[in-house]
């Protein structure tokens, strides 16, 4: 592989510095180095940051491949500045076992454009009543370290406690999407004043907030790690914050979407805006970048959820909940977080790839931008301003609630280990 | 106003008024021997219903028939959320048939909007109940009813509910019938109470126009009417409450309660009532009960609503009060719209 130089580029946000790349890995960080043989890339103005690593990927593949593949999900994940993504394992087979993440894992592997780390279902087919199978996960090809039944909630205390206590033994962490099933029957959008009159059911916040809670006093109780999904309330920063506070050993991530939109767009009645968890009230939005911004959350995940069409072009009750976001990640959070002035660049570089590497223990992800690591990196032209369409996505379903949106900011370059993925704005 | 119906919330006080003024005309159709307006003559309305009401469809029915429309009644019970595409294609086949008006009952909130705003089809669109979210023909109904009752049948003409105390009783948290006459009242002057046990009380109802009680008897004697609401028996085994009987001994009508309302009250009820439950047959059968007469007044609402959105978009009714064997709707003008002119 040959060398790339990266010329003025501001790394994390700092003074403008060149990057060599030579092979796989960075050569060089420093100022006025030589183009000599190297492909020069002028990246005056724009921040050069560490591969993005999203901990909390729908990728559909295997099952649902009319939704989204492991190729077209990678290639969006590779136009959105990622060079690593976790799979969830709400596929169909689930992938709750060795071969089921194996398969994910390779597929990965061999399109090239992005790094896939499957995450292990917890229970047997999402049901949430016997273990699968945790151990060979984590010794097979793909080296499972994060287990989730994300799309639903590990309720049972007893079950969530084995898990916990089981991964140990090989230092894995649960992921859980905090819902408790009954309180939420029925649910459709945030409980609040928007659902109470637009006749839609309930979700309450304390569905969310009381799993939290009872989780970390579970990871307490038995000494692990426990992480929370897509945390999307006031009252839920609050109890993490407390469990922090406490030395509980609990980590945090919160959506794009839930950083920018608010339940008042459920008015449309749209089911672009029809998510799980349910978009929030301001209120919550604001206490969620605050704890973005003060390392309550830890990261930044996407929730990536591709839904073809059909399955949004109809009633609300009837369409299916997730919107995609692989593409307009950090547009959003450099709006909401960067331009309000609550995290710099290196803030961004922490809570999107550093943070949920160390997390997701990726290996060779989330690294520092200095010689001798590897060249993950991704280029960003934060002066971009532009409306979202859709059309140009790489994903295969098209299910952003920000069509016509404008944001700020655009990946142009993405390189994963040294190899582009994505060169000028145009996939590699 | 939209050209199209599916919220009380989207009325002004102006459009509603005309609509009340308007099916005072209607209503005098019915008192003919030949029960029938050329208005709608080569138009065709279709009655959705993606969920079982036959009092609902029947009173559009005989609603479009009147005018002289031609109907469509098409079911699709079983379909709806299951098969979410149901929605969408149904709509267009009906737009390719070239429907003017779409009537729609659908169990998801929310489904007359999108049926309404999605491009899918350009018909009018009236919304006819959707789940737990709206039910505005009921509402103006319910408002016509009172506004004859309270205010008197030639004395209300052009006059809004000003004043008038109206308390709604019983399943608010999955009552379309609430969350429209709420609206619709609060937009015609009255002041609105709404009694239910908290359980079926809306998280987020503060918002809303109107007062909130738990206590059915310290609102009666202050109420000029009082609406009782559906309650499914289905709600006790969620633990909306505990029992019937408690239910009943709480928040029921009997004729103790309605003796202590004000000798010009009434008791309105949107039907199928309960007996026994949430209205003892003591009160039901009373001359103070309206139920009866909310069903006819519910053809004539819907009557002067399809007038206005498809027949014309002046007044159908002047306020000097025509000799009635004379006077027909104009429908010259084919704007969808209702607009309040004139002596407004």
């Amino acid at each position: 592989m040959s060398k790339i130089l990266i010329r003025g580029a501001k790394v994390l946000g700092g003074e403008p510095q060149d990057v060599l790349i030579d092979g796989q890995t960075i050569a060089q960080v420093g100022v006025g180095l030589s183009a000599d043989g190297a492909e020069v890339v002028e990246a005056d103005g724009k921040v050069l940051l560490p591969g993005l690593v999203d901990l909390h990927t729908h990728l559909r593949e295997p099952g649902r491949e009319d939704s989204e593949t492991v190729l077209t999900g990678t290639r969006a994940a590779a136009s959105g500045g990622y060079t690593a993504v976790f799979a969830m394992a709400n596929t169909f087979p689930v992938a709750d076992t060795a071969g089921v993440v194996e398969q994910v894992y390779r597929l990965g592997q061999e399109h090239g454009y992005c790094d896939v780390q499957p995450i292990g279902a917890v229970t047997v087919g999402l049901e949430g009543t016997k273990l699968a199978e945790l151990g060979a996960m984590h010794e097979s090809a793909a080296g499972v370290t994060v287990f989730s039944d994300d799309g639903k909630c590990v309720d049972d205390a007893v079950i969530m406690r084995r898990a916990l206590e089981y991964v140990k033994a090989f230092g894995g962490v649960v992921a859980q999407h905090a819902q408790e099933p009954r309180l939420t029957e029925g649910a459709q959008m945030n409980e609040g004043v928007v659902s109470a009159e637009l006749g839609l059911g309930g979700w309450p916040a304390v569905a969310e907030e009381s799993i939290i809670a009872r989780d970390v006093l579970l990871a307490e109780h038995v000494g692990s790690r426990v992480h929370i999904c897509h945390l999307s309330t006031a009252g839920s920063v609050e109890i993490v914050r407390w469990a922090k506070s406490r030395g509980i050993d609990v980590t945090a991530e919160v959506t794009p979407h839930h950083l920018l939109l608010t339940d008042e767009l459920v008015r449309t009645y749209n089911p672009v805006y029809k998510v799980n968890p349910p978009l929030r009230t301001e209120r919550d939005v604001m206490a969620l970048r605050e704890a973005l911004a003060d390392g309550t959350i830890d990261i930044v995940a996407t929730d990536h959820a591709p839904h073809p069409h059909e399955d949004k072009d109809c009633e609300w009750a009837a369409a299916a909940m997730g919107m995609v976001g692989l593409e307009t990640a950090l547009s959003v959070v450099q709006q909401t977080m960067v331009e309000t002035g609550l995290l710099d660049w290196a803030g961004v570089a922490d809570r999107m790839s550093f943070k949920p590497a160390r997390i997701g223990q990726a290996q060779g992800h989330g690294r520092p931008v200095s010689a001798g690591e590897p060249a993950s990196l991704t280029l960003v032209d934060t002066a971009y301003r532009g409306a979202v369409d859709p059309a140009g996505f790489a994903s295969r379903s098209r299910n952003t609630p920000y069509e016509g949106r404008e944001l700020p900011g655009r990946v142009t370059h993405t390189w994963l280990r040294g190899k582009a993925t994505l060169v000028d704005g145009k996939l590699a | 106003m939209q050209r199209h119906l599916i919220s009380a919330a989207d009325l002004t006080r102006d459009d509603a008024v005309l609509i009340l003024d308007t099916a005072e005309e209607m209503a005098r159709v019915a008192d003919r021997p030949i029960k029938k307006l050329p208005t709608l003559r080569g138009r065709t309305v279709v009655n959705l219903f993606f969920e079982d009401s036959t009092r609902t469809r029947i009173s559009f029915e005989a609603a479009e028939k009147r005018l002289s429309a031609d109907v469509i009644n098409f079911t699709a019970k079983g379909s709806s959320v299951s098969k979410g595409e149901s929605l969408k294609d149904t709509a267009q086949t009906l737009e390719a048939m070239g429907v003017d008006a779409v009537v729609i009952r659908h169990g998801a909130s929310g489904a007359p909007y999108r049926l309404a705003t999605s491009g899918w089809i350009d018909a009018a669109v009236i919304n006819a109940g959707d789940g737990t979210h709206q039910h505005p023909t009921q509402a103006l109904l319910d408002a016509f009813t009172m506004r004859r009752r309270l205010v008197g049948r030639d004395a209300g003409i052009g006059q809004d509910l000003s004043g008038k105390r109206i308390t709604i009783v019983g399943d608010v948290l999955h009552s379309r019938v609430a969350r429209s006459n709420v609206d619709l009242l609060h937009t015609l002057g009255a002041e609105v109470t709404l009694v239910a046990p908290p359980t079926l009380v809306p998280v987020g109802v503060e918002s809303w126009p109107c007062e909130i009680s738990y206590d059915l008897d310290s609102t009666l004697s202050k109420s000029d009417a009082v609406m009782m609401l559906r309650v499914q028996r289905e709600r006790m085994n969620a633990a909306f409450f505990p029992t019937e009987r408690e239910y009943s001994r709480r928040y029921g009508l009997d004729g103790d309660r309605m003796a202590k309302m004000p000798e010009h009250a009434i008791v309105m009820h949107p039907g199928p009532m309960v007996r026994g439950m949430e209205i003892t047959a003591e009160v039901a059968d009373s001359g103070r009960c309206t139920v009866v007469e909310q069903v006819a007044n519910g053809v004539s609402i819907r009557m002067a609503v399809l007038y206005l959105l498809l027949g014309g978009n002046e007044p159908a009714v002047t306020h000097t009060r025509p000799p009635v064997s004379h006077h027909h709707p104009s429908n010259e003008r084919s704007a969808h719209t209702i607009s309040a002119d004139e002596e407004k």
